[in-house]
């Protein structure tokens, strides 16, 4: 193993995909839709259904438009990365494994204070939840840790286990940098040094203007209904397509799924959700994550129908 | 006899749970071998985040042998009385035996239960055990089903006597019990084997685990209080967070470390909550300056560095928490500085408190409203009260607040403060949510008092006014708390004031406010008559309010009400203060209308007062005696009168002047329900036979002539001793004379006579209440 301390943000990410990929987890690659956060991505969202095992790991980038802060705030971000593990059925030595991940980032369990800290996790817009801790490396928080107990509304059997990691936090503790903005992306000796600033500062305003500004609250309302009857138009379709061939299109539907999460978040970015409001729509948006979960545990990945 | 040693380890179990698990596990292993038939000298259990073990101490070897006899039919009876014993017993025919039964002969079946060994019985205890233990949550894992708290992964179960030791088989959804277990996550991570729970104590301490958590806690508050000492500070105690800690590691190492001189500005309630909610951090305070400087933390760690990367790693984390509550509370002070402390308050009309009772502002203006009533009552001046209400509540505006709720008060009086209000005013930013509890402390400044009080009455009025009454253990408003406040506020306080003329304030208030929030889109219909809020139509322009049969409120739009629905009839409004009766809802029967609103609630606090004068040491009866006097909402006079009489009942003079009143009582109420007629005028000396009489006659002159200036200048005492002078002669007088004698005028003068001692008595409290 690699005992030398990591320089950038992205040799932290380098590591933890090589250390999982060695722990036998297939490395995806990200989703190509805006999340909230990694567990939307299917790999965790339906995987976590159904009896066949699974082992997975990825970075999800995330977008939550309501903690933009233009790019000034030194921890808070509109636009951030999770690195994420689902492993199911969870092994037995997962909180051993989990250890391993940090010593493999440069965190020395013999230097450093490591804690697991009572934080059960519940998701009321994917109707999941499960129990587990957060973990505290000297009294910060850089990893969640959970078993899955119940997603979409259904018992997960077998159990997943699924641990998050928020890389920018965990990141700028392991390399000791105080504003987001100042992290190395690269190797800080690359002739084109890039800290995270360089990549993200803009991006940060520009999506912060809109997010809280300019974003057309008319149209992401209307694009919210749109998804959601779409989601729910693909799932009452004819298990049988023209050809005859069984083929339930939980994936799809639960793209439509994601979109209205997403869609739901920009809105109370802009601030048209009242209080009262808000719990109908996340309302809405778990009713369809529950509909695509009893979509997607009647396929064959769901374990629905024998490989 | 053999000791037991089990321990169950898993992964980390919440700090919280751990005491409850604790109890629950020794109860329900104990319990499962006392009824298996086992008996043991002492159980001690003990957790740490990653284990909960039981140790049990001579524990019998195994359980007698029970033999049990039961006679059956006799051999003449039908074939189906002995199938049926048969079945009972569990037995086969051949294992019957046949005896002589007295009356011929009879079957007899003899049950052998055989003593069984302790750890067969253990084994099913702890399976039953670790399958229905009771923790607050708990889940499963991997591919099994077995629930517990978080993963389980070894169970050691070991009976240990002279001879050695020896494992107790069992096996949970494969985990087989065992004699191992493992030390410290980081510091000794390997397993070992035990012998016993010496030796296992033992090793685990050498492998970094202090089992007992209070151990770990008193070398946690050892150490922190020895650094702080040695920097010139002191621990703030918090027992709560101590358990909590000694609950989150197995080797305790103690670091201390310094605020940042730039935080060292923030009030020390802002310091001391943000480290304790977000770090679990002890606080340490300056003695001599009563600011908080240092804090504690405490690591599951020892290091190489002994602790400098941990110290390091944990300040940065505070300095970024404490940057956060910097910025509110500068940000805090900038808005009261540029708006006050009523325009930070301004927000508050947005804030939704009840959706029947409006917004938190509403509420404000109703607090300020009887605010002002009560000033005059406790002492304090009408404009500063209502000032005091109408800012008490603006630090729920304040960032601070939005991220500490638990701060609400506290940053009032410093917001508060800084605007320059008067320290009255600032004061009762925090006091007036006093009392919290039934010992939290009471409130004294009067305009604190006036706030307080108006506060506790309009959420009870506010809440019977929608008919949101506390049931049985259901008080989600945590009414019965505030009626408690109430009752604390005015006897600590001495407060003399009519408490339904309060009620009745604060129902107006509410009552309309509940018109005003239906008028505001949510469509209400009370149906308790003449009381609350009725109207008709989708529109909702047609409401008005009513209390107790009194119109209150009606909308002030050109085409306000003219007609409504009230307790069944229609209604017609003339004017805001008068309206007829039209007709009859749908032909329903009219009803009269019942009990007001107000005395409802009336009788709720006479409730809590009884629970809190039981709690010290007055009898129900005695209050019930009390309450059944006039101005019985004056709760003040009525503990007074209360705390007379229970004294009074306690002295020998008390005790037979009660039994002389019940027999005076008896024989008139005899008499008058024979005579049906009321005996309670023209007793005459005159007519006075005895000498008894005659003294007595004279007893009850004097007795009155006392009774009345004391009652009137609520001199109980006073009014009781000389009620108690009425003792001796009312002994002698029944001693000597029959009241019911033959002769009808000395008769009926004897009566009238009893009718002024009953008169007398029932001056000073209603003795029929009062029980033996």
């Amino acid at each position: 193993m690699n005992t030398t301390a990591p320089r950038s943000f992205q040799e932290i990410i380098l590591r933890l995909q090589s250390y999982w990929a060695a722990q036998g987890c297939a490395v995806l690659q990200p989703y190509d839709m805006e999340v909230g956060a990694g567990t939307f991505h299917p790999a965790t969202t339906l995987r976590a259904l159904g009896s066949r095992p699974w082992a997975a790991a990825y970075v999800q980038p995330s977008r939550r438009p309501t903690d933009g802060r233009y790019g000034e705030n030194p921890n808070r971000l509109q636009h951030y990365y999770q690195y994420q593990v689902l492993i199911k059925p969870s092994p037995a030595n997962l909180q051993d494994l989990y250890l391993g991940s940090l010593a493999a980032i440069g965190i020395d369990a013999g230097l450093h204070d490591i804690r697991f800290v009572e934080d059960d996790w519940e998701s009321p817009t994917l109707g999941a939840w499960g129990l587990g801790w957060e973990v505290w490396c000297d009294g910060m928080e850089v990893s969640q840790f959970t078993y899955f107990q119940q997603v979409g509304g259904h018992d997960c059997k077998p159990v997943s286990g699924e641990l998050t990691y928020g890389l920018e936090r965990l990141a700028m503790y392991v390399l000791g940098i105080d504003h987001v903005m100042e992290m190395p992306f690269n190797d800080p000796d690359a002739p084109i040094a890039l800290k995270y600033g360089d990549i993200f500062r803009q991006t940060e305003q520009e999506y912060s203007r809109w997010n809280f500004d300019q974003a057309d609250t008319e149209m992401l309302l209307k694009h919210f209904e749109d998804a959601e009857a779409e989601c729910e138009r693909i799932l009452a379709a004819q298990p049988e397509d023209k050809a005859g061939r069984r083929i339930v299109m939980a994936h799809p539907a639960y793209d439509q799924c994601i979109k209205a999460s997403h869609l739901f978040n920009l809105l109370d970015a802009r601030g048209v959700i009242s209080v009262t409001e808000r719990q109908a729509y996340i309302g809405r948006v778990r009713a369809l994550a529950k509909k695509c979960a009893d979509a997607f545990v009647t396929t064959e990945a769901g374990g629905g129908v024998a490989a | 006899m053999p000791d037991l040693l089990i321990e169950l380890f898993s992964e980390e179990i919440p700090a919280r749970m751990q005491a409850k698990a604790r109890e629950d596990l020794k109860k329900l292993v104990t319990d499962g071998l006392v009824e298996a038939g086992l008996t043991y000298r002492g159980a001690q259990a003990f957790s740490t985040p990653r284990r909960l073990t039981l140790a049990i101490e001579a524990l019998t070897a195994e359980s007698r042998a029970v033999r049990e006899e039961r006679k059956g039919p006799a051999t003449t009876a039908p074939e189906a009385a002995l199938q049926g014993f048969l079945r009972s017993t569990g037995l086969t025919l051949d294992q019957l035996e046949v005896r002589d039964a007295g009356k011929g002969q009879a079957y007899f079946a003899v049950i052998e239960k055989p003593g069984r060994k302790a750890a067969e019985i253990i084994a099913e205890v702890l399976e039953a055990t670790i399958r229905t233990f009771p923790w607050p949550k708990s889940m499963r894992w991997g591919s099994g089903t077995l629930r517990w708290v978080r993963p389980l992964h070894s169970i050691l179960c070991l009976l240990t006597d002279d001879h050695g030791s020896e494992v107790v088989e069992l096996n949970i959804d494969g985990i087989a019990s065992g004699d191992t277990t493992r030390g410290h996550r980081f510091l000794s991570p390997d397993s070992f084997a035990v012998t016993g729970f010496d030796d296992y104590a033992a090793k685990l301490k050498r492998a970094h685990v202090i089992l007992s958590s209070e151990d770990r806690a008193e070398h946690i508050w050892h150490d922190a209080t020895n650094m702080a000492f040695a920097s010139g500070l002191e621990v703030v105690e918090d027992k709560g967070l101590l358990t909590e800690v000694a609950g989150l590691v197995e080797w305790p190492v103690v670091l201390m470390g310094k605020i940042d001189d730039d935080f060292l500005g923030l009030p020390p309630e802002v310091l001391q909550t943000s480290m304790k909610e977000h770090q679990k951090f002890f606080s340490c305070r300056n003695p001599k300056t009563g600011r908080i400087e240092g804090f504690i933390t405490v690591a599951n760690n020892a290091t190489a560095d002994h602790g400098a990367t941990i110290l390091k790693g944990n300040q940065k984390v505070l300095s970024a928490r404490l940057s956060d509550a910097k910025f509110f509370w500068e940000n805090d002070l900038r808005t009261v500085d540029q708006v006050g402390m009523e325009g930070m308050a301004a927000g508050l009309a947005n804030v939704t408190f009840h959706n029947k009772l409006g917004s938190q502002a509403d509420r404000i203006g109703r607090i300020e409203a009887l605010a002002r009533e009560i000033a005059p009552l406790v002492g304090a001046a009408p404009d500063l009260a209502a000032e005091a209400a109408r800012v008490a509540k603006a630090d729920l505006q304040s960032a601070m607040v939005g991220e500490f709720p638990e701060l609400q008060g506290t940053m009032g009086v410093y917001y508060a403060r800084a605007a320059g209000l008067p320290e009255a005013v600032a004061n009762a930013c925090k006091a007036h949510y006093q009392p919290l509890g039934p010992s939290d402390d009471v409130p004294t400044e009067p305009v604190s008092v006036a706030v307080a009080l108006a506060d506790k009455i309009d959420t009870l009025t506010g809440f019977w006014a929608i008919d949101e009454k506390p049931t049985g253990s259901k008080d989600p408003f945590a009414l019965r708390r505030a009626a408690l406040g109430v009752i604390r506020l005015v006897l600590m306080g001495d407060l003399r004031c009519n408490l339904a003329d309060l009620l009745e304030h604060g129902l107006d208030l509410n009552v309309v406010a509940t018109a005003k929030a239906g008028h505001l889109g949510k469509r209400q219909r009370l149906k308790s008559n003449f009381n609350g809020v009725e109207g008709e139509g989708e529109t909702l322009t047609r409401f008005v309010a009513f209390n107790n049969g009194k119109m209150i409120w009606m909308p002030d739009t050109e085409d306000s009400v003219r007609e409504a629905w009230v307790g069944g009839k229609l209604v017609r409004v003339r004017t805001p203060s008068s309206f007829e009766m039209v007709k009859d809802y749908e032909g329903e029967e009219a009803v009269a209308p019942a009990g007001s609103i107000a005395g409802d609630l009336l009788s709720f606090f006479h409730d809590r007062l009884k629970v809190h004068l039981k709690d010290q040491g007055i009898r129900h009866d005695v209050i019930d005696a009390c309450l059944a006097m006039p101005g019985n909402d004056d709760l003040t006079l009525l503990v007074k009168r209360a705390e007379a009489l229970a004294a009074f009942l306690k002295t020998d003079d008390g005790e037979n002047l009660l039994q002389g009143f019940k027999r005076a009582n008896n024989i008139l109420t005899q008499a008058e329900e024979k005579d049906g007629v009321e005996y309670s005028f023209g007793a005459d000396p005159k007519f006075a036979e005895d000498a008894t009489e005659r003294t007595l006659f004279d007893a009850l002159d004097a007795a009155e002539a006392a009774i009345a200036p004391a009652m009137k200048s609520e001199d109980f005492t006073a009014a009781m001793s000389a009620m108690a002078a009425l003792r001796a002669p009312m002994d002698a007088f029944f001693e000597a004379v029959q009241v019911n004698t033959d002769n009808a005028v000395v008769r009926r003068n004897r009566l009238n006579l009893l009718s002024r001692i009953r008169a007398i008595c029932l001056s000073v409290a209603d003795l029929n209440r009062i029980e033996g």
